[in-house]
C-alpha cells in the first residue's frame, strides 16, 4: 500500500467534496425512485436514476472508494437494461436498489468513521443485482459466487495500512475522518455579499469623510448628512445581515426527502396503505434547526403512520378511502417556519387518554378540555398503543419530541379530532441566531424573556394575588390560579417593589406549566444577537444565554423553563 | 512601560511576565496568556455567582467573564478608579478578565532568577505560585494564572457536581 500513500493523501483533500456529492446523489436516487410511477416509468426519470448511479460510481473509483464502485457497478448495469427498456421496471427492482441505495450510504458512512458494512450484506447485494440484471428470478446464485468476486467487495482502505487485517472484524482500526462540516454556496450568493461589503466599505468612508470634516475645519459637522448616512449604514448593514443569514438557511425538503421511504417501509411493514404529501418543501430553515428536527419529525411520521392511520379494514369499516393520507406541510408564518403533521386517521381518543392517565397517575384536571387532554401525550412515559411494536409505542417520544422543539424555542401544538385524523404543528424560529425578546427590568438589572414562551403580561389587582402557605404565592388570572414566580426572589436581587400590582406579571406557557412571572417593568420588545455565555464562563441556571445591548452593555436571555422549576424549589443558596 | 534593559549586558533569554500591583503586593504572570488590557467598564451582573466574579462584559461581540483578584486573595480594597485596569487572559481557549489595581511593567526573567517559594498558607496557596523574583529591591510574587483561572475554587468553568 505504501507507494499509493502519497497519492492517497492528495486526494483525502476531495473526500469531503466527493462525500457531500455522494450523499446528493444518495438521496436524489431515493427521491427519484419513490416518485416512479412503475406501470409507466417516464424515460427521463430512468436516466435520471441511471445517472445518479453512474455519477457516485466514477467518482467513486476516482477517489479511492473501490468498495462504493462494486455496488453501484452493477447497479448501472441493471439501471442501463431498465433504461433501455431491455427489463421492465417492476417492485424487485426498485426494492433492490433501495436496497442497494441503503449499502451505499453505510458505506459512505463507515468512509466518514462509522462503522463498517459486512462484506456479506454487499455481496449478498451485489448478487441479487446481478441475478435481476441477468433477467433470472433465482436469487439463491448468491451462494456460488466465483471466489475471485470477493476481492472486489474487500476494502482496500486508505487509511488501513495492512490490507490482510482488512477483514470483517477490523473495521474499529479504521480512523475516524475528522468532521468537517462545510456548506455549499452559490457563487451568486457570494457575490452578493462581496457587493453588499463593498457598500459597507463606501459607507463607511463617506462617514469617516464627514466626521473628519466636521473635526478639521470650523464650519459645524453637517448634522442632515451624517443623519443621510448612518442611515444608510444601518441599511447596509440590514442588507448585509440577511444576506448573511441566508447563507446558513436550507431548504426543509432535506429533511422532507427522507419520509417517502420511511412511510413506504412503515406500510409495507404495518400492512397498512399509506400515501405521503408534501408541500412547501421549499421553505428555508437555518441549517442548525433543521439538523435538529430531523428526530422529532421522524417521530412524529412514526406516529402517524403507525396509530394515526387505521389498517385498510377499519378505515373501510369507517366508511374512509382505503388509503390513508399523512400530509406534511411547510411555510412561513411572520418570523417563523410552520412544519404541519397531518393524517386522516382515528385521531385521538379521549376516554383512552384519560383512563391511560389516571392508570398512570397523571395530574387530570376536573372536567377537561379536549387540549387539556392532548397535552397529555406529552407526559413522559405515557403511551396507549395497547402493543408495543417496533415502530413505536413506548410512550419515550413525545415529551423528548417536546422538549427538543422547546430547546430550538419553538413551540408543538395538536389538534385531533376522533374519527377524521390529528394534525400536529410544530412552530420554529427562522434562525438559532436572533429571537425576538422582551426586556424587562428587575431593579437594576435587564433580562430578556424569549417572545415564544408570553402569552400575555398584565398588572394585577391586589385582591388578585393570595399567599398559599408554605408554597408561595399564586395570582389569580382569566379563571386560573397560577404560581407566582418572583423573578428577583430566583436570582437573589433587589428589585423596585416587593407588591406585583406595583410590578408587572407576564404569563408564560412552560413545559412545567403555566406561570407568571414578576418583574418591575416591561422595557420593550427587540430583537436579540444570541451570544453563548458557556464559552468563556459556565452554565447559569435560569439562563439560557447572553446578548449584547444597543449601549453595548450585556443582557442576560432568561430559561424561562428553568427559571419556573427553580421557583419550585427552595431559594437557591449564593455561593458569596 | 519600558522594556526592562538587561543590566550586565548580556541579552536575556529568559521569559517574559507582566507585572501588575494588587493592593501593596505586585504580582508576574506569563505575558504569552496576556491577550490585551483594558479600562475597568461597567460588568453585568450574573446571577447566583460568588462575589470576586464581578459579571460578564462585552469584549467586540464576546461574552467575557471578569475576576476581582482582589477580592478574591482580600488584597487591597475593591474600589473601581481611572487607575483600575482588567487584563484579558487568554486561557486554554477561553478569554477571561481579571481586575487589578494597576499593571506595572513587563519583564524578563532567567530561569535562575526564580526562586522556589516557601511554603504558604491561605487563599493563594503555593499550587498557583511558580516562584519569588527579585527585581529592583522588589519581590515579585510570579503567578501560575493559568493553573489558578482553572481551579474550581474560581468556579470559572463548570464544575463536574
Amino acid at each position: 500500500m505504501s507507494f499509493d500513500d502519497d497519492f492517497d493523501n492528495d486526494l483525502s483533500e476531495f473526500h469531503a467534496i466527493f462525500f457531500e456529492e455522494a450523499g446528493e446523489h444518495l438521496a436524489n436516487l431515493e427521491t427519484l425512485l419513490l416518485g416512479l410511477d412503475r406501470d409507466h416509468p417516464d424515460s427521463e426519470q430512468l436516466n435520471a436514476i441511471f445517472r445518479a448511479a453512474h455519477s457516485i460510481k466514477g467518482s467513486a473509483s476516482t477517489f479511492g472508494f473501490p468498495d462504493m464502485a462494486a455496488v453501484t457497478h452493477d447497479l448501472e448495469t441493471l439501471l442501463d437494461r431498465v433504461r433501455k427498456q431491455e427489463l421492465m421496471l417492476s417492485e424487485r427492482i426498485i426494492d433492490i436498489t433501495l436496497v442497494a441505495r441503503d449499502v451505499l450510504l453505510d458505506q459512505l458512512a463507515a468512509h466518514q468513521g462509522g462503522e463498517a458494512v459486512l462484506p456479506e450484506r454487499v455481496e449478498q447485494v451485489i448478487a441479487r443485482i446481478k441475478a435481476i440484471a441477468a433477467g433470472d428470478s433465482l436469487e439463491t446464485l448468491a451462494v456460488e459466487r466465483p471466489a475471485d468476486e470477493k476481492a472486489v467487495v474487500e476494502r482496500p482502505e486508505a487509511t488501513v495500512v495492512d490490507i490482510a487485517s482488512v477483514q470483517k472484524d477490523s473495521s474499529k482500526s479504521v480512523t475516524p475522518m475528522s468532521e468537517q462540516s462545510s456548506i455549499r454556496v452559490s457563487v451568486e450568493r457570494v457575490d452578493q455579499l462581496i457587493n453588499l461589503v463593498g457598500e459597507l466599505v463606501i459607507t463607511q468612508s463617506m462617514l469617516a469623510q464627514t466626521a473628519h470634516l466636521g473635526q478639521v475645519s470650523d464650519e459645524p459637522i453637517d448634522y442632515e448628512r451624517l443623519q443621510e448616512r448612518l442611515q444608510q449604514l444601518e441599511r447596509n448593514t440590514r442588507e448585509l445581515q440577511e444576506s448573511v443569514m441566508s447563507i446558513r438557511m436550507l431548504p426543509v425538503s432535506s429533511v422532507f426527502n427522507r419520509f417517502p421511504r420511511l412511510v413506504r417501509d412503515l406500510a409495507g411493514k404495518l400492512d397498512k396503505q399509506i400515501e405521503l404529501r408534501t408541500f412547501g418543501e421549499g421553505t428555508e430553515i437555518d441549517r442548525g434547526v433543521i439538523e435538529k428536527i430531523t428526530d422529532p419529525l421522524t417521530h412524529l411520521i412514526r406516529n402517524s403512520v403507525d396509530h394515526g392511520i387505521e389498517t385498510v379494514a377499519e378505515r373501510e369499516a369507517a366508511g374512509k378511502p382505503a388509503k390513508g393520507v399523512v400530509t406534511l406541510t411547510a411555510c412561513h408564518q411572520g418570523g417563523s417556519v410552520v412544519i404541519e403533521i397531518r393524517d386522516d386517521g382515528r385521531g385521538l381518543n379521549r376516554d383512552k387518554l384519560l383512563a391511560k392517565a389516571r392508570e398512570r397517575g397523571i395530574f387530570v384536571p376536573e372536567s377537561p378540555t379536549d387540549q387539556d387532554i392532548w397535552q397529555l401525550i406529552f407526559a413522559p412515559g405515557f403511551s396507549t398503543a395497547e402493543t408495543v411494536t417496533d415502530v413505536s409505542g413506548r410512550g419515550v417520544g413525545m415529551d423528548v419530541v417536546r422538549r427538543n422543539i422547546e430547546q430550538l424555542g419553538g413551540r408543538v401544538e395538536l389538534q385531533s379530532a376522533a374519527g377524521q385524523g390529528t394534525t400536529i404543528s410544530i412552530r420554529l424560529p427562522l434562525t438559532l441566531a436572533i429571537m425576538d425578546g422582551m426586556s424587562v427590568g428587575i431593579g437594576e438589572n435587564n433580562y430578556i424573556v424569549p417572545l415564544t414562551t408570553i402569552m400575555e403580561s398584565l398588572r394585577p389587582r391586589p385582591e388578585d394575588v393570595k399567599s398559599v402557605a408554605g408554597t408561595g404565592r399564586v395570582v389569580y388570572v382569566r379563571g386560573e390560579y397560577l404560581p407566582l414566580v418572583a423573578l428577583h426572589e430566583v436570582f437573589g436581587l433587589t428589585p423596585l417593589s416587593d407588591k406585583p400590582e406595583q410590578g408587572i406579571l407576564i404569563i408564560v406557557d412552560t413545559e412545567c406549566g403555566r406561570a407568571a412571572l414578576f418583574v418591575d417593568e416591561l422595557l420593550g420588545q427587540r430583537q436579540v444577537v444570541i451570544k453563548s455565555l458557556e464559552s468563556n464562563y459556565r452554565k447559569v441556571p435560569g439562563i439560557s444565554a447572553a446578548t449584547i445591548m444597543g449601549d453595548g452593555s450585556v443582557s442576560m436571555i432568561l430559561d424561562v423553563s428553568e427559571v419556573v422549576r427553580l421557583a419550585k424549589r427552595p431559594p437557591l443558596a449564593c455561593a458569596v | 512601560m519600558e522594556r526592562q534593559q538587561p543590566q550586565d549586558g548580556k541579552p536575556r533569554t529568559g521569559q517574559e511576565f507582566l507585572t501588575f500591583a494588587l493592593g501593596a503586593e505586585e504580582y508576574g504572570i506569563d505575558i504569552l496568556k496576556v491577550q490585551e488590557i483594558r479600562c475597568y467598564e461597567k460588568v453585568t451582573h450574573i446571577v447566583n455567582a460568588p462575589g470576586f466574579i464581578k459579571g460578564v462584559i462585552n469584549l467586540r461581540g464576546i461574552i467575557v467573564p471578569i475576576v476581582d483578584l482582589r477580592m478574591k486573595f482580600a488584597l487591597g480594597s475593591a474600589e473601581y478608579t481611572a487607575f483600575t485596569v482588567v487584563i484579558i487572559l487568554n486561557i486554554s481557549d477561553r478569554v477571561v478578565g481579571v481586575v487589578v489595581d494597576s499593571v506595572s511593567d513587563v519583564i524578563q526573567l532567567d530561569p535562575e532568577e526564580i526562586r522556589e517559594a516557601p511554603p504558604l498558607h491561605g487563599d493563594l496557596d503555593t499550587r498557583f505560585i511558580r516562584g519569588l523574583a527579585t527585581l529592583n529591591e522588589r519581590m515579585v510574587i510570579l503567578m501560575d494564572i493559568e493553573t489558578l483561572m482553572s481551579s474550581p475554587d474560581m468556579a470559572l468553568v463548570a464544575d463536574a457536581a
